[in-house]
């Protein structure tokens, strides 16, 4: 083979060598040729399957939710579109070199600590763990430019146009709407949700959620083609378009519902109100003071400072007193036990009683409030003037040992809806206590309590005082049925669903829970007695009604709250006397008297109703007599 | 005189020179003894290598100026102009090399392999850091990677040094020698770190040694010392809490065993190289192609170019592609059993191989059968001391079929 050249020997073999390397070379080609044919030929449109699924991307197009308006349109919640500044946590890069290089250069251009990012990330994934990361909102539009540039150096990275529930009227009405947020792995098998997906936005509270399957909307999705690092390529494979929520008309009168926050507000202590419609069950106003600006559960986190301001004390503002305090209602229950004793036939309107000021009943004395003494009074002075011996004497004679379902007092309670739920269009609405003999002796069962049923049990239920537990919606509840002659109306802050373009989905008009026969001999003697109460020299709240330019019918109330805590203050209003349409509620924690605070208040929101003015009057009798009850 | 028996036999007339039959007066320089298909020359070059190497080189072109024209803003043809220009060094060089008789290299062996190892220790010492790893020397014009020529020069050098007393020294001495010369530059590469290339550092060494004859005995200890060595490097060493390999190299080198485990990986090149060249299908996708055009396969224009074949062309121009390789290594082959002395069947050898492991390891990557090692193409891959050297080693192939076809016309009797 070597003929000549260099000396070297031939190698050994030399042939059997380079046909060994010959046929590597063969096999190595086989194997790839093969391979080839595998991947290409055999397999190829797997491979074809993966390539075109590997370019598409499934885009979620948020649906605008649906307004909130009040009764007249005016909005009360709507959405404002904000560039927001996201991070798709499962897009981004694993390597921990890599990813913390870009959050280094993306907390650079966006102006934000890389700790900052983190701990974000951190945060929002905890609480919404399918939803993209917000790190901020309303980012500057060089910055959208700069990203969707660099998008490349940015993976999981991006500024999206997404919907934020805003807040036109400011505070007002916050206890009722609520707020919307991802929806949680429990609501998920819920069958009201069951058309969503983890990450999508489901309304968590108040409005948002009892109507959150109209105000929700269907969510657009948008197959477009991408690029390896996200970026969209041009082509659309299939779009279906958002479709915006309905929007829902609320019954609030949102005139009325901010002089009554500005009335309850002007005290500076926490308390609840309501104004309803007494034969609809239409809420006019609703709502609890201290507020809080509901837009911060608009915000991606809630800062832990305005969370806890927010949630902790007895003072929180997130708890609504309307529908969720559950008090004692002091001589506002006087009705109930008024209706309950004409009813049952205890007494007669005209029947006289005699108040000394105190009643004795085995060896406790039940004293009038301020020692007051009214003599020999019926129904009408009685409510009048607020006599707790009249009604503690009712209370008396209506007890019911041995029924541990309780006597005609506690029936009357729960026939006019204390005790149970009003069925208002409000989640975590509280279902109050009508206490009873079987109640307390149960308690006392079980030790929780040092004492079985007594008669005085009945007597402090018979004036609001002692265990009952009734919230301002409930007392509203219990007056506008007397006031209107017998329905307990469902209350209801929704009035109408109407499609984006204005259309009527659905007329929001439950039905009253029950027909209550009351004879109209009851509800006109105690109409006159509230109405003599307010507006009547030597009634209650006459100092405070007196100079109201339209008649009404009220009832103040103070109710004991523990021996270091002061009177909470309730007033309960009907207007106008003595066909009244409308029902106001108002009481203040810790407010003294009722006609220190909360009939105040009701004057106020009343004024408004009515828009008149009152005059201020003097004091024309004895203030013991109108202060005291 | 009558009686002669005219027994005289009757000779032949003397055949004359077919050359003369065909009407020429001189022989043509030489290549048209048997001048069949594949025996056609040009300038007394192997015209078939030749013609593999300008197509997979035109290849390359194209392939770059459909997938890359959008890569560099505002100049769409960035990569096929810089790939064009190195071809074109390449081939000048090619011709140059293929009119020198190489076995002038073989005195030079000792400069050839100093000079290989300062350069290669120089880009140790003062190369620019990319991915990790320094492989290149920043030249005016362009970045020079010194240890892609390497490769050639260690072929020409060891071959030589293969040829030294080789009558005179013990076989294992002989074996130890060319081992440690092979192994001091693989070394050195290896640590710059570029782990393909000192792969291929060995595979050269070893291939002059198994064409320089070494025993098969000697091979059979190596094979067992290797073995034994990546069991060392692979599982010894890190369970020892001393990993030699970088964690990036040792996951490249793992991962391709389980591609699609988890795409963002290290096996997210593989997995998106194996779509890539899956989708093509039979004849491939054209401009249609969204592997390679989209950016989800890296390397699109360097190491993974070949997925881009198979993803663009499909199956037909992948083998295509690939059958110009096999002409490419046939004819390397080839020339090795033409050569006229064993230091050209050596460098042949080398060259081969070293043509071999870059084109399996690379397609090999390409569709999942071998790890990622940034190993190129040879020609197909973007990068100008990759084309260069290949061309230069194919220039160095036509050199030892040059001297060949010219000793056996020296030699061969004409008549």
């Amino acid at each position: 083979m070597f003929r000549n050249g260099d000396r070297s020997p031939r190698p050994s073999q030399f042939a059997f060598r380079v046909a060994l390397l010959g046929g590597g070379a063969l096999v190595l080609f086989a194997i790839v040729f093969f391979r080839l044919w595998y991947l290409e030929v055999l397999s190829g449109d797997r491979y074809l399957a993966e390539a075109n699924n590997n370019q598409v991307r499934e885009v979620t197009v948020q649906a605008p939710r649906g307004e909130i308006v009040d009764r007249d349109g005016k909005v009360l919640v709507d959405n404002r579109t904000a560039l927001a500044l996201q991070v798709r946590t499962t897009e981004l890069p694993r390597g921990n070199r890599v990813l913390s290089r870009e959050l280094r250069s993306l907390g650079q251009v966006a102006g934000m600590s890389k700790a900052y990012i983190e701990r974000q990330i951190r945060k929002q994934t905890r609480e919404s763990p399918a939803s993209p990361v917000t790190l901020r909102r309303d980012v500057p539009y060089d910055l959208v430019y700069y990203l969707r540039e660099n998008q490349g150096e940015f993976p999981g990275v991006s500024v999206d146009r997404v919907y934020v529930r805003q807040y036109p009227q400011g505070a007002l009405g916050a206890h009722m709407f609520g707020y919307v947020r991802e929806v949680n792995p429990d609501q998920l098998d819920d069958p009201r949700f069951e058309s969503l997906e983890p990450g999508d936005e489901v309304g968590q509270a108040g409005v948002e959620s009892t109507y959150d399957s109209l105000l929700r909307g269907v969510k657009g999705t948008t197959r477009i083609q991408v690029d390896a690092s996200g970026r969209p390529t041009g082509g659309r494979l299939s779009v279906r378009r958002p479709e915006a929520g309905n929007n829902l008309r609320m019954t609030l009168d949102s005139g009325l519902q901010s002089a009554a926050e500005a009335a309850m507000a002007r005290f500076g202590l926490p308390g609840g109100f309501v104004a309803m419609d007494v034969d609809t069950g239409e809420v006019l106003a609703l709502g609890s003071v201290p507020s809080f600006d509901p837009s911060v559960f608009a915000k991606p986190v809630i800062p832990p400072a305005i969370y806890d301001q927010l949630t902790t004390g007895t003072d929180a503002p997130i708890f609504d007193r309307s529908i969720q305090g559950g008090y004692p209602t002091g001589s506002t229950f006087k009705l109930l036990t008024a209706t309950a004793a004409l009813e049952d036939g205890a007494i007669t309107p005209e029947e006289i009683v005699d108040d000394p000021g105190v009643l004795e009943v085995g060896g406790v004395k039940f004293e009038n409030a301020g020692d007051a003494i009214n003599g020999p009074i019926n129904l009408q002075t009685a409510l009048q003037v607020s006599s707790d011996v009249y009604f503690y004497k009712l209370g008396l004679e209506l007890n019911a040992d041995d029924n541990p379902e309780g006597g005609a007092l506690q029936n009357w309670a729960r026939q006019l809806g204390m005790g149970s739920r009003t069925g208002i269009d409000l989640p975590s609405e509280a279902p109050g206590l009508v206490p009873t003999p079987g109640w307390r002796d149960q308690l006392y069962a079980d030790q929780l309590t040092d004492r079985s049923w007594t008669v005085g049990d009945n007597i402090n239920l018979a004036v609001g005082q002692g265990d009952l537990q009734a919230t301002p919606l409930q007392l509203a509840v219990a007056y506008a049925t007397l006031a209107n002659g017998g329905s307990v109306v469902r209350p209801h802050v929704g009035m109408r669903v109407e499609d984006p373009s204005g259309g009527v989905i659905q007329e929001i008009d439950p039905a009253p829970r029950r027909e209550v026969s009351i004879d109209p001999e009851t509800r006109r003697s105690i109409l006159d007695g509230l109405h003599a109460a307010a507006q009547e020299p030597g009634g209650t709240s006459y100092g405070v009604f007196g100079g109201f330019p339209v008649d009404i019918a009220g009832k103040t109330g103070t109710a004991e709250r523990g021996l270091a805590v002061e009177d909470q203050s309730w007033y309960v209003a009907l207007a106008p006397y003595p066909d009244p349409e409308i029902v106001v509620v108002a009481t203040l924690e810790r407010g003294g008297f009722g006609a220190d605070s909360a009939a105040p208040a009701v004057q106020e929101i009343l004024s408004e109703y009515f828009n008149v003015k009152p005059e201020k009057i003097e004091q024309v009798t004895d203030p013991t007599a109108t202060v005291y009850e | 005189m009558i009686g002669a028996p005219a027994r005289t036999p009757v000779r032949p007339a003397p055949r004359r020179a077919r050359s003369l039959a065909g009407g020429q007066a001189h022989p043509r320089p030489f290549g048209h003894r048997d001048a069949g298909f594949f025996e056609r020359s040009f300038f007394g070059l192997d015209l078939v290598l030749l013609g593999a190497a300008a197509a997979i080189s035109a290849f390359s072109a194209y392939t770059l100026a459909v997938t890359t024209h959008d890569d560099v803003a505002g100049d769409p043809h960035y990569y096929l102009i810089r790939q064009c220009i190195y071809a074109v060094i390449g081939i000048a060089l090619m011709f140059t090399l293929a009119r020198i008789d190489y076995s002038r290299f073989r005195e030079l062996r000792v400069g050839l392999y100093t000079a290989m190892i300062a350069s290669i220790l120089l880009v140790l010492a003062l190369g620019e850091a990319t991915r990790g790893s320094r492989r290149w020397i920043e030249l005016p014009f362009f970045t020079f990677q010194p240890s892609e020529l390497g490769k050639l020069i260690l072929i020409l050098a060891l071959a030589a040094f293969a040829l030294d007393r080789a009558r005179h020294t013990s076989e294992a001495r002989r074996t130890g020698r060319l081992l440690l010369l092979g192994i001091i530059p693989a070394g050195i590469v290896f640590l710059a770190p570029d782990l393909g290339s000192g792969l291929v550092y060995g595979v050269i060494t070893l291939t002059v040694m198994f064409i320089a004859g070494i025993s098969w005995k000697h091979f059979a200890v190596l094979g067992g010392i290797a073995a034994a060595a990546i069991a060392i490097v692979l599982v010894g060493a890190p369970a020892l809490g001393t990993p030699i390999l970088k964690p990036y190299q040792e996951e490249r080198i793992t991962s391709f065993l389980n591609p699609s485990e988890d795409p963002r990986d290290s096996s997210y090149q593989i997995n998106q190289s194996l779509i890539a060249v899956g989708s093509g299908g039979k004849t491939g996708r054209g401009s249609e192609a969204t592997q390679t055009q989209a950016g989800f396969l890296p390397e699109r224009h360097t190491d993974f170019i070949f997925a881009v074949v198979g993803e663009r062309f499909g199956f037909a121009g992948a083998a295509f592609l690939l059958s110009l390789y096999a002409l490419l290594i046939w004819r390397a082959l080839r020339i090795l059993t033409l050569s006229k002395n064993l230091y050209g069947a050596m460098i042949a050898g080398g060259i081969a191989a070293m043509l071999m492991f870059h084109l399996f390891v690379n397609v090999g990557m390409n569709v999942g059968v071998a790890p990622v090692t940034g190993i190129p193409l040879p020609l197909m891959s973007f990068g100008g001391s990759s084309v260069v050297v290949t061309f230069m080693a194919i220039g160095i192939l036509q050199s030892i079929y040059v001297q060949a076809r010219l000793n056996s016309r020296n030699r061969a009797p004409a008549i």
